[in-house]
């Protein structure tokens, strides 16, 4: 016990952090993770020196937290080898990181909010209470984290509470420090404060891995980045000196085909306008919204492209009614002309809107009812019910025309919604709520997960359900299905909405930028516009 | 560590539906099996107190119709209980609300002790169960409005109801020629339920004909009601509820208000049967006797049905075991506390199964 209550030694010294000859601190090589239907890491090498601010940049899918998970030892390469101060090391587990002096702040805090911030630590780190808040006292005046060491946890603001994690991790004396998108959540004065933080931090010799897709940070921050593409390196550069519209062709990098299907006549009738919508999310880990505006016309759809993360889910929660407004600002939401933001689910539901949710388990579907019921869930409006009593034909009807014509893989209506895989889920539940002939629609990662033919057979849909008049939201990940689909595209970065951009008169890359937060990039992408169709 | 156990708990892949027979019957089985260690340790005769807890309340008229007396109020208050419960709107309070039922169902008797009006006690059950919603609407506004925590909220209104009750029995509400004893005057015969099969020591009255019919109406609830089915999915998938637009304060309202319709009316039931006038202990805790008997009875309309008999088996049993093996007046209880304790861990077998340690390893590796 004696030697936790010692003080700890300072930051191990890094003989000449300067010198080009200096082992790197973690040498990654040819690390491949594969995962039963994707290869998520695929030779992946990377380096990292002492002292370094290290970015590292890609799109969702791109392999980036499969690579932190194997740093921190929460998941193990198949192949690959890592080099930890020039030896050969096998990372077990977290635990086994540490111990080596890795350091992990996550995206979601986990904290425990009823107890004090020196409670918190004194959980990971050894010590009394006492000494505790002394040490987190010191950490915080050193790299200028201001935090009490008695304070609740539930009484911290967010970037209080990152601080907190912060701490935790140096009072382990790591010397590398894993940061995944560490200001999604943070508000600006906040951020500048972090970065300073690290900046002292990299001073003292501590190594910074930092995940995100936000290119001003990376230009602020870091001094080199690795970007990663459908689990590859596909560049290795400093950021400092290269431009957004090379990084966004680093990270996305393909060409993707355009939509095949005709462009939609544009003169339909305004079915959702969005008019200033800005929305402070009570829950901390979520990002808030910044006065967006945009709208959808009836036979279009609009496709909202961006890094998961940057408000979408809190955007699709207040659209679908599962979260509502205060009534003052019902106009800031309006859908078939009338304001809505103040409306529960139902209402809106009333009025035309249909709304896919991107988790179907659970969300969409209820996970232990049969698919009957689950049709019944948002189809009751169509007869199903008669004085409070459940019209059983006309549901059992019902679902059973879902199953054919979406072409459900099930054992009939009476299979539990748990018992089908993703995809046959997803065919149902976009199925149901085509079947209500929605006057809008709004579809939340619609193909996510799910396999190529069944992926093909929504995009067909959603398609096929715009000729007849809908209008159509897609908010999605996947670049190469909002080009293949959506007839304009907005961009969301960090709670923000780019104006929307034609997508046949678009590139990817251009895309790319707004994705990265270059919302300056319409109509200038340098990109020769003539190979588009 | 866990290398010592040779079989572990894995989730299983479909709730088991053998598990609606096998639970129950588990939970008897072992309940069984701990009194006969319990007794045996007590120096009764584990056999003579089985006997008289599950043989000798058949034995006579008289007992059959007291089993009937005790199983009217636990199916009646689990039948409300329970559908607040698949809501997962968790009503602790069903005892304070049956107390608070039948202090303003008595209201009319004791104001008028001498009427032979029909309307008597149409109008009591009318009281009662109103009353019995008023207390439990109030834990449904701070739930709603606060979000306070019913269970905490329902708990607590039970203490302001027994004191409330005390209070009135022993004060303004009190018979003035009852020698001092803290009950009130006696019930008019037209203010009582009529008794059934006209014999003499028969209790079972018309009440039971109230619980059979609230059954049939809970059962048609749950079962076909639109109601129901937004209540069900609010308690099982939250999420989901939210994304279809159903209501949750709706659905802690109507929890909250259906379980104390059902206590105000046993409440109604005690004072206008058995008991035939207020006094200051109404109920043997049916309120609390009830969630057990709800969640024996899977929180199934039919299932509550056995399930309350089978707790009124036992509570007839526990007065005759009492006599006959001699056993201690706290035994009965913990008898009841093997059944909920029992339950509660023969359920984990509904989402849960049991396996060998090499059945996992293979079943891993197809």
């Amino acid at each position: 016990m004696m030697k936790h209550n010692t003080s700890y030694p300072a930051p191990v010294a890094i003989e000449n952090p300067m010198s080009e000859m200096a082992t790197p601190l973690l040498q990654l090589s040819g690390i491949t993770k594969r995962y039963p239907s994707v290869v998520a890491n695929d030779g992946i090498d990377l380096t990292i020196q002492p002292g370094e601010i290290h970015a590292i940049l890609g799109e969702n899918g791109a392999g980036k937290s499969t690579l932190m998970k194997i740093i921190f030892g929460v998941a193990h390469p198949d192949e690959g080898r890592i080099h930890w101060c020039g030896e050969e090391v096998r990372i077990e587990n977290p635990a086994s990181a540490r111990t080596l002096g890795i350091g992990m702040v996550f995206q979601h805090f986990s904290l425990f909010e009823t107890v004090s911030v020196v409670e918190n630590i004194s959980l990971t780190v050894p010590g009394s209470l006492e000494e505790l808040a002394d040490r987190i006292r010191q950490k915080s005046d050193e790299f200028g984290l201001p935090v009490n060491p008695g304070a609740l946890v539930h009484n911290l603001s967010v970037g209080e509470r990152q601080r907190v994690e912060i701490i935790r991790c140096l009072l382990q004396e790591p010397r590398l420090l894993i940061l995944d998108e560490p200001t999604s959540v943070l508000p600006p004065p906040n951020v500048e404060q972090l970065f300073a933080t690290l900046r002292k931090l990299a001073e003292s010799g501590v190594a910074i891995l930092y995940i995100s897709h936000k290119m001003d940070e990376i230009k602020a921050l870091c001094s080199s980045a690795t970007i990663l593409r459908l689990g590859q390196v596909t560049g290795r550069i400093d950021p400092r000196t290269t431009d957004a519209s090379e990084l966004a062709r680093l990270m996305i990098g393909r060409e993707i085909p355009h939509a095949t299907h005709a462009e939609a006549n544009g003169d339909g009738e305004d079915r959702l306008v969005v008019s200033g919508l800005s929305y402070a999310d009570p829950d901390p880990h979520s990002v808030d919204l910044h006065n967006i505006s945009f709208s959808v016309k009836s036979g279009e759809i609009l496709g909202v492209a961006g890094v998961s993360g940057n408000g979408q889910q809190t955007m699709a929660r207040l659209f679908s009614g599962e979260e509502i407004l205060p009534p003052q600002f019902r106009e800031a939401i309006q859908m078939m002309g009338q304001p809505v933001a103040h409306m529960n689910a139902e209402k809106r539901r009333r009025l035309g809107l249909s709304f896919v949710p991107e988790e179907r388990l659970g969300r969409g579907a209820a996970p232990g009812l049969e698919l009957k019921n689950n049709g019944l869930l948002t189809a009751h409006r169509l007869g199903m019910v008669r004085r409070g009593f459940v019209r059983r034909p006309q549901r059992d009807q019902f679902t059973d025309k879902c199953i054919t014509d979406m072409d459900v893989r099930c054992s009939g209506r009476n299979a539990a919604a748990a018992s089908l895989s993703g995809g046959n889920l997803q065919k149902f539940i976009i199925g149901r709520e085509m079947m209500l002939e929605p006057k809008l629609l709004i579809v939340s990662q619609p193909t996510w997960g799910i396999d190529v033919g069944a992926a093909a057979m929504i995009r067909q849909r959603l398609v096929d359900l715009r000729e007849t008049g809908a209008a159509i939201l897609v908010i999605s990940e996947e670049l190469e299905e909002l080009f293949e689909i959506s007839d304009r595209l907005i961009v969301m970065y960090d709670g923000r909405m780019s104006d929307p951009v034609p997508t046949r008169a678009t590139h990817p890359e251009e895309i790319g930028r707004m994705m990265i937060g270059d919302f300056d990039a319409v109509g200038k992408s340098g990109v020769d516009q003539s190979w588009v169709i | 560590m866990g290398d010592l156990i040779p079989w572990r708990i894995v989730p299983r892949e479909h709730a088991s539906r053998q598990a609606v027979i096998l639970v129950p019957a588990m939970t008897i089985v072992l309940t069984i099996l701990c009194s006969i260690v319990l007794f045996t340790a007590l120096g009764a005769s584990p056999g003579l107190a089985l006997y008289a807890f599950f043989v000798d309340p058949f034995s006579s008229a008289y007992s059959i119709s007291e089993i009937l007396v005790k199983a009217s109020p636990l199916i009646l208050i689990a039948q409300g209980l329970a559908i607040g419960f698949r809501a997962k709107v968790w009503n602790i309070g069903a005892e304070g609300q049956l107390i608070i039922g039948a202090i303003s169902a008595s209201l009319i008797p004791i104001t008028w002790p001498q009427s032979t009006s029909v309307l008597m006690l149409p109008a009591m059950i009318l009281m009662g169960v109103v009353a019995g919603m008023a207390w439990a609407s109030i834990a449904a506004f701070f739930r709603t409005r606060y979000n306070a925590s019913e269970i905490i909220v329902t708990l607590m209104l039970n203490q302001i109801a027994f004191q409330i009750l005390y209070y009135l029995v022993t004060g303004p509400l009190r018979d003035p020629r009852g020698y001092n004893f803290p009950q009130s005057v006696p019930f008019p015969d037209a203010a009582l339920y009529p008794t059934l099969f006209g014999g003499a020591d028969i209790r079972a009255n018309l009440s039971l004909a109230i619980t059979i019919a609230a059954s049939f109406a809970a059962w048609l609830y749950v079962s076909r009601s639109f109601s129901g089915f937004r209540l069900l999915v609010g308690g099982i998938a939250p999420a989901a509820a939210r994304y279809a637009g159903f209501s949750q304060k709706r659905a802690i309202w109507i929890s909250l208000l259906v379980g104390g319709a059902a206590a105000g009316l046993v409440g109604v039931g005690e004072i206008a049967g058995p008991i035939g006038k207020l006094q200051p202990i109404l109920s043997p805790g049916y309120g609390f006797a009830g969630i057990i008997v709800a969640f024996l009875g899977g929180l199934n309309p039919i299932g509550i049905v056995f399930a309350g008999l089978f707790m009124a088996v036992i509570y007839v049993g526990s007065d005759s075991a009492l006599l006959l093996a001699d056993i201690p007046s706290s035994a009965p209880i913990v008898f009841q506390g093997f059944i909920l304790v029992f339950y509660l861990a023969a359920s984990l077998l509904i989402h849960y199964e049991i396996r060998g340690k090499a059945a996992v390893k293979s079943g891993g590796a197809a």
